[in-house]
């Protein structure tokens, strides 16, 4: 039977980890995520998870002790933040590059120096190139049915990749909210057993990712780039089935709000996308026609939904909880490259908002509205990146 | 959707003997067996890297010379000393 109850974000993929029966868990603690290894392994502990929860010395360790455990034909599960990733950098690539469809919980927390603990992309989005399929969440549900939802895309035949399911630290990770866990036999009939096509066997013995020529490594990458394409198109698929199946769905890679007749569209990820929806209703009410499109994946990134989102509108502001030193916000960068050479696409502008959990709320969210629009009536555009509430100090 | 099919997804390596030719060639230094003091403990057999210790039935040990590179190994596990290196080239 579902139920529905009321947790944080941590426990809650924690949860997950264990309705998508993981076997094999390896992790290391680290602010804000140490909440969800602690309960897996509390529900390991307790005997109410079957699985293995291997203790490590670091997060390198953590994922190299999952790609020994998935090659070994697991389904497994870590989870980390910030420093704690950038540390688990290497073999990201190991295990994107072996084609293990491992899932990890990544509750985004900016990098340091200067130390902090709270949140924003520039964790996750390091590691944009390794490989990994991300996603990013904005309600503790959403991060349930996510981690369910990326064991299946993973796990499938055409794609066979590891993926992140990003949450932001803090402002998901300790907030409760109620959440709807469906019935375990319904999700094993979503989610069933991984059977690997590729598996170490003590009587076949192989080695994985050995070196290859300059004759053969491009091959590879490419197969991965298809691996991504492949991702892209099953996305939406999966999250339609598991809509049907039990309610909750969330428009595939993009989330749209009011975005219908809108003339400009406010583009984000994670919470900012929720916050931005009380903003959108405000500025409705004053007669703005303006929509919010929340970007649930980030790799493969939905280049032809972009396209399509943006058709009939005059500008996208695009509103970045990360920064790329020297350039700007990387959701910025990626949307531009989207939109070019399309016909008639819309400006596209850049700001740069909640880097290192500064709050972002529908006031900033309107402001960043109206200056936009303020921008299209008036035909000049700031095409420097805008940084939002930054105190000038500097 | 593509997806190819005539490769796998990740390079897998399977091991076969003398893929990398018969290294023997290699060697500066060749062990010997004194087979007067092989008590058959097998060290030598399980540490040989390249797996060039042949085991026989009643756990006497050979070195297959055709493929062993002359790292030694086998001589500075075996606790009795039965294991010589030879300087082989010169």
């Amino acid at each position: 039977m579902s139920k529905v109850i009321i947790d944080t974000g941590n426990h809650i993929a924690g949860f997950a980890c264990k309705a998508a029966r993981a076997e094999v868990v390896a992790a290391y603690p680290i602010t804000p995520q140490s909440p969800v290894v602690e309960q897996v392994a509390e529900l390991v502990e307790k005997g109410e998870m079957d699985a293995e929860y291997i203790r490590v010395e670091s997060e390198h360790s953590a994922m190299a002790a999952l790609v020994g455990a998935a090659l070994g034909g697991v389904r497994t599960f870590t989870a980390t933040s910030s420093q704690g990733l950038a540390l688990m950098h290497e073999m990201l690539h190991w295990a994107s590059g072996a084609r293990l469809p491992i899932v990890m919980a990544v509750v985004n927390r900016a990098m340091g120096p200067p130390w902090t603990i709270w949140s924003d992309f520039s964790d996750s989005l390091s590691q944009r190139d390794t490989g990994w399929i991300q996603f990013y969440c904005a309600s503790n549900q959403e991060i349930f049915d996510t981690i369910i939802q990326a064991y299946r895309l993973c796990e499938d035949k055409r794609v066979l990749l590891p993926a992140m399911v990003c949450f932001e630290g803090f402002i998901l990770s300790h907030t409760s909210m109620p959440v709807k866990i469906p019935d375990q036999n319904d999700i094993d009939d979503f989610l069933p057993h991984y059977k690997p096509e590729i598996m170490v066997d003590v009587d076949k013995p192989f080695t994985q990712g050995a070196i290859v020529s300059p004759d053969w490594y491009m091959e590879f990458r490419y197969l991965i780039q298809e691996a991504m394409d492949n991702a892209k198109a099953l996305i939406p698929q999966i999250d339609k089935e598991y809509g049907r199946r039990f309610g909750f769905q969330y428009g595939g890679h993009i989330e749209p709000y009011r975005c219908e007749d809108a003339d400009l569209i406010l583009l984000s990820m994670g919470t900012i996308g929720s916050e931005a929806k009380i903003a959108i209703d405000r500025l409705r009410k004053q007669g703005s026609k303006v929509g919010s499109a929340r970007l649930r994946v980030f790799r493969p990134f939905p280049v032809e939904e972009i396209r399509k989102l943006t058709k009939n509108v005059q500008m996208v502001s695009v509103i970045d909880r990360q920064l790329s030193f020297g350039i700007e916000g990387p959701l910025f960068t990626e949307v531009k490259a989207s939109l070019y050479g399309e016909h008639d696409s819309p400006l596209a502008v850049g700001f740069i908002a909640g880097l290192g959990g500064r709050d972002v709320t529908f006031h900033d969210i309107e402001k960043i509205a109206e200056k936009s629009l303020k921008w299209l009536k008036t035909g000049k555009v700031n095409k420097k990146t805008e940084w939002v509430n930054l105190k000038e100090v500097v | 959707m593509k997806k190819s099919n005539k490769l796998d997804v990740t390079p897998l390596s399977r091991p076969k003997i003398g893929g990398m030719g018969k290294t023997g060639f290699w060697r500066t230094f060749r062990p010997t067996i004194k087979k007067e003091k092989c008590t058959r403990c097998l060290l030598c057999w399980i540490y040989c890297p390249d797996a060039c210790i042949k085991r026989g039935a009643d756990d006497t040990v050979e070195i297959d010379y055709e493929y062993c590179k002359g790292c030694g190994i086998c001589a500075n596990e075996c606790r009795v000393g039965a294991i010589e290196m030879k300087r082989e080239v010169t």
